[in-house]
C-alpha cells in the first residue's frame, strides 16, 4: 500500500531508515528530479550527471528531513542547491560556459521540434539572469505554485511574482527586438 | 500576454529528454546503497569524527578492510591514492593538512557514510607510509572508486567536479581554491582535529630589557576567544592550544577602570604589584578605560546583516540560535535605525530591503523565513552586503556589515588578498565589519579574525544565548562606536631596573617598533565604554627569577639612579582623524594600588597561560586560579565572574 503513501510520511520513514520507503519516495520522484535538472542546466548529460550526484547524496540528507517543509519543496531545494554548486565550481574553475549559454549543445536537442524553437527557447534563458533562471526552472514545473517556488529558493511569494513578470516582460521584449529585426 | 511563458513551457516541455533508463536503475541502486551504508556506518560514523586523528585512522582502516574485498578496487585506489600523493608532495605541510581536514569535516556532517572512503589507506604499505603524517587525513581528499558513467567523465570534466560539490563535500585538491584558505592570511594557522582553524602564535618569550627594550602591540577587543573555550570545556573537553589568546579571555570580563576625565576620549591606569604565580617578577597592568557611552546621543544605526545560510548552519547551535540573537539585539534598537539582511550560500540575495527598526513584525518574519540548505555557494554576498549598506548611510549615521557565519567564508571573494583589502577598502569609506562565529567544528576562527581586523570591528564567538545577549546587548554600544582607533601600545623598560620582561598574550597583536609612531599601519579599536587590559611580567634586576644569566662580553649597565621601570607610550586617532595621538607616562616600581579588578584579570591571565601549557607559571595551579579569582570576584553583577570560575573548575577536572 506504499504508493498511496504520502511522500511526508515515506520521507519520515525514511528518515528513520526505512529502506523500502526510501526506495519507494526516489522512485517516484526520479523523472522529476531529472527534468528540473536539465532545466536548470540546459544539458541532458549534465541533467544524467546531477541526478546521479543527488541521488547519492540524498540518503545522508534525507535524515535530515524534519517534516517542516513540504517533501517536494525540500527536494526541490536539493536540486536547485546542487546545480547552483555544480554551476560555482564550474564557474570558479574558468571554464567556458556551458548549460543554457551553449549553443551547440542546444542544437543537439533531439526531442526538439524545430532547431528555430529550440534556438529561441535557448535565446530566451540565456538572457535571463541566474537567479531568473532558477525561478523560471522552477516554476515549470508543474503545480508549481509561486509559493512553493518562494519556499524552494528561500525568497518571498512575492519576490518569485515580481520574477515571473520581469521574466514575462524579458520575453516580450525579446520577441518584440526579434520581430522589428 | 501569457502567451510567451506559455510557449516557453511547451518548448521546454518538448526539449526536456527522457532521463535514461539504465541510468536511472543505476542511480536508484547507487542511492540504496547509500542508503544501507548510511544506516549501517551512522553509530560508528559519529563518534569517530570526536575521537581525534589516531583514532580515525584506525578506524578507517577497519572499515576499509571490511569494505574492500575486491582486488581490482584495491588496485585502483592504490593507483589514485599515488596520483594524489603526486599532487600533495610539492606543497608545504600546512598546506596539505589544513584543507584536506577542512574537506574531511564537510563530507563528514552532510553525508555521513556515503562516501567512505577510507580505501585510501588500504596502500599504507606502500609509498603512502612514509607520509602518512602527512596525509593522516586523506580519505577524504582521494576520490572513492565509484565509477561515473564514463561518457560522462570523459565528455564533461564536470562530472568529477559536482560530485565533489554536491556529495557535500570539497574532495578534491582544488577546493581550497574557492574558499578563501586562512592559511594566506597573514596569520599562521595550525589545523586541528576538524576543520576549525585558530589564529595564534607561539607564546611571547622572555625579552632581555638590554636587548630589546622595546615592545610594541595593537590593543585587541575581541572576546572570541573566551566564548570559544567556554564551549570547548563545556563539551567536557580541553579547548585546542590555539584556541587561547590570553588577552581576548582577560578582556572577555568588565572591569571599572579610572573613567577618563575631560577632553580624553579614554584612561590608561597602569599598576605594578607581586605576581600570584611568581615570587621574583612583578606584573605591570594597563588598564584602559573608555569614555563611558552616551547612550541617549547615539547617532542612528545602519545595520546589514550577511548571514550565512549554506547547509552546515543548520544545527540547533548556529541560525536557530542567530536568529533568538537577532531578536535580542533588535529589542536594542531604536525606530530611527535601520536594518537589512544579506544572505549568501544556500539562498543567496537580500532578504530583507532596508527597514526602519521599528517595522518590527516585517524584519522578524524575514529573520524566520531564514533556512539553512545547500552548500556555500555565494556569490557577491559582501559586495551585495557593501552596497546595501553604502545605501543605507548617511551624514552622521553608523553604517556596519556584521557577517555571521559558522566558518564558510565563501562570501563571493576567493583571494584573501583580495577579500583583505576589499574590506580594508571598505573601512576606510567608514562602514567597518565585524563578525560573528556560531557553532563549533567548522569554525574558522583565523579568517575571523581577519577579517574583523581589517575592517575594524569585532570578532565575537557566539556559543548561547546569554553570549549573544553580551555582545548584541549589553555591549552593542561598545561594539558599533568606536571612540578611537588605531591603538598602539609601546612600553619601553629601564635596563637599569628591568632584566627581563615579557608581554602576557597579544601574541597576534605584536607590531614592529617602528610601526608604532606610523599612522599608516592599522591597530585595534576601542569602542564606548570599553575597557582594554595588557599585563607584562617584569623580572627586576638582582632578582633570583631571572632566567638569563648575565652576558660575559656585554657591558653591563649602571644604575642612572632613576626609579622609573618603564616608560608608557600609548597613539590613538579620534574616529575620523588621520594624525595620531600620543599620550606617555612613565611607569614607576610599585605604582598604584591591585584592585580586585586587577587581582581578577590576573586570575584569568594565569588560566588562560595554563590552557596553553603554563611555561612560565612554575608550580601555580587551576587550584591557584580558581582561589585568586574567587577572592577578586567582587560584585559581578553580570555573573561573568562566577562562570569563570565554574570553567576552570571544569578545566582542571579535565586536565588530570
Amino acid at each position: 500500500m506504499r504508493m498511496t503513501t504520502t511522500d511526508e510520511n515515506l520521507a519520515g520513514a525514511a528518515a528513520k531508515g526505512d529502506a523500502d520507503a526510501f526506495a519507494a519516495l526516489l522512485a517516484r520522484h526520479y523523472d522529476r528530479v531529472f527534468r528540473l535538472a536539465f532545466r536548470l542546466t540546459g544539458r541532458a548529460d549534465q541533467a544524467e550527471d546531477l541526478t546521479q550526484d543527488i541521488c547519492a547524496a540524498l540518503p545522508a540528507k534525507i535524515a535530515g528531513f524534519r517534516g517542516q517543509a513540504k517533501f517536494t519543496t525540500w527536494l526541490y531545494r536539493v536540486v536547485v542547491n546542487a546545480a547552483e554548486d555544480a554551476r560555482r565550481r564550474q564557474a570558479s574553475h574558468s571554464r567556458a560556459a556551458t548549460g543554457w549559454g551553449d549553443v551547440e549543445q542546444m542544437r543537439r536537442a533531439e526531442a526538439a521540434e524545430t532547431a528555430e524553437a529550440v534556438d529561441w527557447l535557448q535565446r530566451a534563458l540565456q538572457s535571463l539572469p541566474q537567479d531568473l533562471q532558477d525561478t523560471l526552472a522552477l516554476t515549470l514545473e508543474d503545480e508549481m505554485t509561486h509559493a512553493q517556488a518562494a519556499d524552494v529558493l528561500g525568497v518571498s511569494e512575492g519576490t518569485v511574482s515580481w520574477r515571473m513578470s520581469d521574466i514575462r516582460k524579458r520575453l516580450r521584449a525579446l520577441r518584440q527586438e526579434e520581430l522589428a529585426q | 500576454m501569457t502567451d510567451d511563458l506559455d510557449d516557453l513551457k511547451t518548448l521546454m516541455n518538448a526539449a526536456t529528454p527522457v532521463p535514461d533508463a539504465q541510468r536511472r536503475a543505476e542511480n536508484l541502486s547507487i542511492a540504496q546503497e547509500n542508503f544501507n551504508r548510511a544506516q549501517g556506518l551512522q553509530t560508528g560514523a559519529r563518534p569517530t569524527d570526536k575521537r581525534g586523528r589516531i583514532a580515525r585512522l584506525t578506524e578507517g582502516v577497519k572499515t576499509m578492510l571490511n569494505a574492500v574485498s575486491h582486488r581490482g578496487a584495491l588496485t585502483a585506489t592504490t593507483a589514485i591514492a599515488a596520483v594524489a600523493l603526486v599532487m600533495i608532495v610539492p606543497q608545504t605541510r600546512d598546506y596539505v593538512v589544513n584543507p584536506t581536514s577542512r574537506a574531511e569535516n564537510r563530507q563528514a556532517e552532510p553525508i555521513a557514510g556515503i562516501l567512505p572512503t577510507p580505501n585510501s589507506e588500504s596502500v599504507h604499505d606502500g609509498a603512502v607510509s612514509d607520509l602518512q603524517g602527512l596525509v593522516a587525513d586523506a580519505p577524504a581528499t582521494s576520490p572513492k572508486p565509484r565509477v561515473r558513467k564514463s561518457n560522462a567523465q570523459e565528455s564533461s570534466s564536470l562530472g568529477a567536479t559536482m560530485e565533489s560539490g554536491i556529495a557535500g563535500g570539497a574532495l578534491y585538491e582544488r577546493a581550497p581554491s574557492i574558499a578563501p584558505s586562512p592559511i594566506e592570511l597573514d596569520q599562521r594557522v595550525v589545523p586541528e582535529a576538524d576543520t576549525e582553524a585558530f589564529a595564534n602564535s607561539d607564546t611571547n618569550a622572555l625579552k632581555v630589557t638590554t636587548e630589546e627594550p622595546v615592545s610594541t602591540f595593537s590593543i585587541d577587543v575581541d572576546t572570541a576567544s573566551y566564548s570559544i573555550v567556554r564551549s570547548s570545556l563545556m563539551r567536557g573537553q580541553l579547548p585546542p592550544k590555539d584556541a587561547v589568546r590570553v588577552e581576548e579571555m582577560v578582556n572577555y570580563f568588565p572591569y571599572a577602570y579610572l573613567a577618563p576625565e575631560g577632553e580624553m576620549p579614554f584612561r590608561p591606569t597602569i599598576t605594578v604589584s607581586p605576581t600570584p604565580w611568581n615570587e621574583g617578577t612583578q606584573l605591570v597592568h594597563i588598564g584602559i578605560q573608555g569614555e563611558l557611552p552616551q547612550i541617549a546621543e547615539r547617532a542612528p544605526l545602519n545595520l546589514v546583516f550577511l548571514i550565512d545560510t549554506s547547509g552546515s548552519m543548520q544545527d540547533p547551535t548556529k541560525l536557530p540560535l542567530l536568529k533568538q540573537s537577532f531578536r535580542l539585539l533588535l529589542s536594542e534598537l531604536r525606530p530611527e535605525d535601520q536594518v537589512s539582511i544579506v544572505t549568501y550560500a544556500g539562498s543567496a540575495g537580500q532578504v530583507l530591503e532596508p527597514t526602519a527598526a521599528s517595522e518590527r513584525t516585517k524584519i522578524l518574519s524575514s529573520l524566520d523565513q531564514l533556512e539553512a540548505g545547500g552548500s556555500t555557494a555565494g556569490q557577491a554576498g559582501l559586495q551585495q552586503a557593501y552596497q546595501v549598506a553604502e545605501g543605507m548611510a548617511a551624514e552622521g549615521e553608523v553604517t556596519r556589515v556584521i557577517l555571521a557565519t559558522d566558518g564558510d567564508f565563501n562570501v563571493g571573494l576567493s583571494d584573501p588578498d583580495a577579500l583583505k583589502g576589499f574590506i580594508a577598502g571598505k573601512r576606510d569609506s567608514g562602514t567597518f565589519l565585524s563578525v560573528l562565529g556560531f557553532g563549533r567544528g567548522n569554525l574558522d576562527d583565523a579568517t575571523m579574525q581577519a577579517l574583523a581586523q581589517n575592517g575594524n570591528g569585532q570578532a565575537s564567538y557566539i556559543d548561547t544565548l546569554g553570549e549573544a545577549r553580551k555582545v548584541l546587548v549589553d555591549q552593542l554600544t561598545g561594539a558599533l562606536f568606536p571612540i578611537a582607533n588605531d591603538v598602539k601600545i609601546q612600553v619601553e623598560f629601564n635596563p637599569t631596573q628591568i632584566a627581563e620582561y615579557r608581554l602576557i598574550g597579544y601574541e597576534t597583536r605584536a607590531l614592529r617598533r617602528e610601526d608604532f609612531s606610523n599612522d599608516k599601519v592599522d591597530a585595534g579599536d576601542i569602542g564606548a565604554g570599553h575597557t582594554v587590559t595588557a599585563i607584562y611580567e617584569v623580572t627586576p634586576v638582582g632578582s633570583d627569577a631571572i632566567r638569563n644569566g648575565p652576558l660575559r662580553y656585554t657591558e653591563q649597565v649602571a644604575t642612572d639612579g632613576s626609579d622609573e621601570i618603564g616608560f608608557f607610550k600609548l597613539r590613538y586617532k579620534i574616529p575620523g582623524a588621520n594624525q595620531s595621538q600620543l599620550i606617555e607616562e612613565p611607569i614607576f616600581a610599585g605604582q598604584g594600588v591591585a584592585s580586585e579588578d586587577v587581582q581578577f584579570s590576573y586570575a584569568i591571565a594565569g588560566f588562560g597561560q595554563l590552557l596553553r601549557g603554563g611555561e612560565y607559571l612554575g608550580s601555580w595551579s587551576y587550584e591557584d586560579a580558581i582561589a585568586l579569582a574567587n577572592s577578586a570576584k567582587g560584585q559581578d553583577p553580570f555573573g561573568y565572574r562566577a562562570e569563570a570560575v565554574t570553567l576552570i573548575r571544569l578545566a582542571e577536572t579535565l586536565a588530570q
